[in-house]
């Protein structure tokens, strides 16, 4: 068993944790060692959100440092640019193609990178990068909420050895009931998404 | 089976397993979610107390009555329960008692980076910590056993990557058979009456519990040598140890499960058995400290920070750097140049925060305000630069008197929060009434204790355990303190604050300003928002209303035709619809709800 080491990034309030609780649980019920860790604290509203999720056969460090990440999970793009250097050169990156810019950028002091910048940024660290429109598939389904149930869907494909069906299983297990069909189609939504690129 | 517990659930469960009966706390992060996870157990008393002191004390009473009990705090909590923490020692008690502390390396939520280790032998109290979630369970039942071994409060102590990192725990059954009938309390008043007389019989008891503990460290399970690769040998505690078994997976290990005291036999002959030994411990060099103390030669801060959060790739780059580790064990990183520096995205005052009103107002009359810790601390940064000073809970009031007694001409204001005012406010209020100042006290009413994740508090007229109960008037403890002028505003009304703070800073005497409006994000509050908008024709893009610093008003693409300035828009996801932007503008450019009511029947 190797050790896998993910980062998932995103904007508070967007469901990043959400994502990594599934992709914790998944781990265990996959049989690995798994350990997550995030920070709470100040208003995180609209901050920038990231946890860090590790499987293996026996994990220790709670945190990865730059460079060990196998997997990103960006559910914004100026989120991802911040965490890419935390990118294993050459590892894969799995980013929403969503903007939501900060309050520098809408106050009209900063600029928010454009598309061509964000694709040189993250071409720097690992060609394995794909954008997938995450909001227009959950909106399609209808509720832009569930693009983070999208964009694992779509990082499912790259973890041959689990199944989709464990993955399922968890999500089934952590989304409010009402919302259990909503967040299995959009799953399989990402996982059909990756693979017609 | 096993699942996946943050450190903080975990004590949680371990306070459940190992039971305990009576817990207390204050909300602080990293180390709310524990009494947050206990209140789930009917068989566990837990509350909210005001502050932390009175939390500890109410541990150590219920530990008096031969209840195992349990108090928790974040590391600053400590500061405030300091005198407790000291005479509890001093008594010991008739069932065990923990005291959890969550430390916050590199302060992700926090006005310092104490290390609360010291306060285990500044007290002479032992202290332990978990390195995962299955130990933080496990030593809460260890620590009370300790505790009731040696009469002895026993300190665990966390910090936020344990607290806030989910690992696998085994879940066990309460240990505890509920008691029968009622415990009885059992009177000593030699051992619990701390006069000097009696205190001074204590003190030798306390130094030779200490020495006896020592003893007790050196077979203790949770201090455990594995030794690998001789040349290195390397102590640690905490955290830090699965970051140190990461980058040296060949190295000696001494993990420390307690960190005081230290038993110097097991380290003498770990010391011994290894060629260099070093210590790998966050924060000060407690650890590193006790060993030199011993005589023994180590190394530690000389390599390793001792400021902010370790992580693997600190460790690491610090023992290159001193040549434990060859260049070549780095890891291969790209860090990509980039044309700008990214946008950053700071906490900021959410959009529909009440407290934004009365920052704009107290900005506008050029007031000094002097600030407290909650969410409203944001009032500091740009665009309302509105707060002036901010050091610890409930530190506003009287530092806004201190002002007034030393002779500066324009009256002070404090702002402090509802939850924050009833944690140290209280006292500092007395005083301005009692010693008579120009102070203006501006308490922010947001009907809950916001910053920490909304917990209730004596105003909220609810308990940790949601059952209700009496609710306190801040403006009934004003005038019972004889504070005579006492305003109470909607923050959402600007020119009500306006009005009220103009008549606290012409009036002389110390007055109070009760500033009540729920906090946006309140599940009640979130029923009445809607979105208002800007409209374009009337807009000539002043910009007056980005000076409001919400994160709703954006520029708009749109330039207005004389000026070539943007003009303002609404993010419709983000807008409350506080009204507080329209009531700024002055060409009526913004609609308030009314209008925008009205417009959507027109239409």
């Amino acid at each position: 068993m190797k050790t896998m080491n993910f980062l998932v990034t995103g904007v508070g309030g967007q469901g990043a944790l959400l994502a990594s609780g599934i992709l914790a649980d998944v781990g265990v019920k996959a049989g690995y060692d798994v350990k997550k860790s995030e920070v709470h604290g100040m208003a995180q509203r609209g901050g920038s959100v990231t946890s860090t999720v590790r499987w293996g056969e026996k994990v220790y460090s709670p945190l990865i440092g730059q460079g060990e990440a196998d997997y990103l999970l960006a559910l914004e793009k100026l989120e991802a640019l911040r965490y890419v250097g935390m990118l294993r050169p050459g590892g894969i990156a799995v980013v929403g193609d969503l903007g939501i810019p900060p309050l520098s950028v809408s106050s009209g002091n900063d600029v928010y990178p454009g598309d061509e910048e964000v694709r040189r940024v993250l071409s720097e660290v690992t060609d394995d990068y794909h954008f997938i429109p995450s909001i227009r598939l959950a909106e399609e389904l209808g509720n832009a909420r569930a693009h983070n149930v999208v964009l694992l869907g779509a990082l499912s494909t790259f973890i041959e050895d689990v199944p989709p069906e464990v993955w399922l299983q968890s999500i089934a297990e952590r989304v409010p009931k009402k919302f259990v069909e909503l967040n299995k189609r959009a799953f399989q939504a990402g996982r059909e998404a990756r693979s017609s690129r | 089976m096993k699942v996946l517990l943050s450190g903080n659930e975990a004590v949680a469960r371990g306070a459940y397993e190992s039971g305990v009966r009576v817990a207390a706390a204050y909300p602080g992060t990293p180390s709310t979610e524990i009494l947050e996870t206990l209140a789930q157990y009917d068989e566990v008393y837990s509350e909210w107390a005001p502050n932390e002191k009175v939390a500890l004390d109410v541990a150590i009473g219920a530990a008096y009555a031969g209840s195992r009990s349990m108090a928790v705090m974040k590391h600053v909590g400590l500061n405030v329960a300091a005198d407790a923490f000291f005479y509890a020692s001093m008594t010991g008690l008739e069932a065990g008692l923990v005291v959890v502390s969550a430390d916050d390396p590199f302060m992700h939520s926090s006005q310092n980076e104490q290390d609360n280790r010291r306060y285990a032998k500044f007290a002479r109290v032992p202290c332990l910590e978990p390195s995962d979630s299955q130990e933080a369970k496990d030593l809460v039942g260890v620590a009370l056993d300790i505790s009731e071994q040696f009469d002895s409060p026993v300190l665990l102590r966390l910090t936020t990557r344990i607290s806030h990192s989910d690992t696998l725990v085994e879940l066990g059954e309460r240990q505890v058979e509920e008691p029968t009938e009622l415990p009885e309390y059992r009177i000593d008043r030699v051992k619990y009456v701390m006069v000097p007389g009696n205190a001074r019989r204590r003190h030798p008891v306390i130094e030779e519990r200490i020495e006896k503990l020592k003893e007790f460290a050196e077979t203790f399970p949770y201090n455990k040598v594995e030794m690998g690769d001789t040349s290195l040998g390397i102590v640690t505690d905490g955290v830090a140890y699965q970051y140190a078994r990461e980058v040296f997976p060949e190295a000696s290990f001494l993990k420390l499960g307690m960190t005081y005291p230290l038993p110097p036999e097991m380290i003498r002959d770990f010391a011994s058995k290894v060629d260099r030994l070093i210590v790998i411990e966050e924060l000060d060099p407690f650890i590193e400290e006790e060993i030199r103390l011993m005589g023994i030669a180590v190394e530690g801060k000389n390599i390793f920070p001792m400021i902010g959060e370790f992580n693997p790739q600190i460790v690491r780059q610090s023992a290159i750097k001193a040549g434990l580790l060859p260049p070549s064990a780095a890891m291969e990183v790209k860090q990509p140049e980039l044309e700008t520096p990214l946008p950053l995205r700071p906490p900021i005052l959410c959009p529909g925060c009440p407290h934004r009103g009365v920052f704009l107002m107290t900005k506008k009359l050029k007031m000094v305000v002097n600030g407290d810790i909650g969410c409203y601390t944001l009032a500091f940064l740009p665009p309302l630069s509105a707060l002036h000073t901010c050091g610890c809970m409930g530190a506003s009031i009287g530092q806004a008197h201190g002002v007034s007694k030393a002779g500066i001409a324009q009256k002070h204001a404090a702002v402090i929060g509802d939850s924050t005012f009833f944690h140290t406010g209280l006292p500092a209020l007395l005083n301005v009434a009692y010693n008579k100042s120009d102070t203006v006290v501006i308490i922010l009413d947001n009907r809950t204790t916001a910053m920490t994740g909304h917990q209730q508090h004596p105003g909220t007229g609810m308990t940790l355990k949601g059952e209700p109960t009496k609710a306190v008037e801040f403006e009934d403890v004003a005038r019972a303190f004889g504070i005579d002028r006492v305003h109470t505003v909607d923050p959402y009304n600007l020119k009500e604050v306006e009005g009220a703070l103009r008549d606290c800073l012409e009036a002389e005497g110390p007055a109070v300003i009760v500033s009540r409006r729920e906090c946006a994000l309140l599940p009640q509050a979130r029923k009445l928002w809607m979105s208002l908008r800007v409209n374009e024709e009337r807009c000539n893009g002043c910009g007056l209303c980005f000076e409001v610093g919400c994160p709703a008003i954006v520029k708009s693409e749109q330039l207005d035709a004389k000026t070539g300035r943007a003009k303002a828009r609404i993010d419709p996801l983000l807008c409350t619809g506080c009204e507080i932007c329209a009531q700024v503008c002055a060409r009526k450019a913004i609609l308030f709800r009314e209008e925008m009511i009205k417009e959507g029947e027109s239409a």
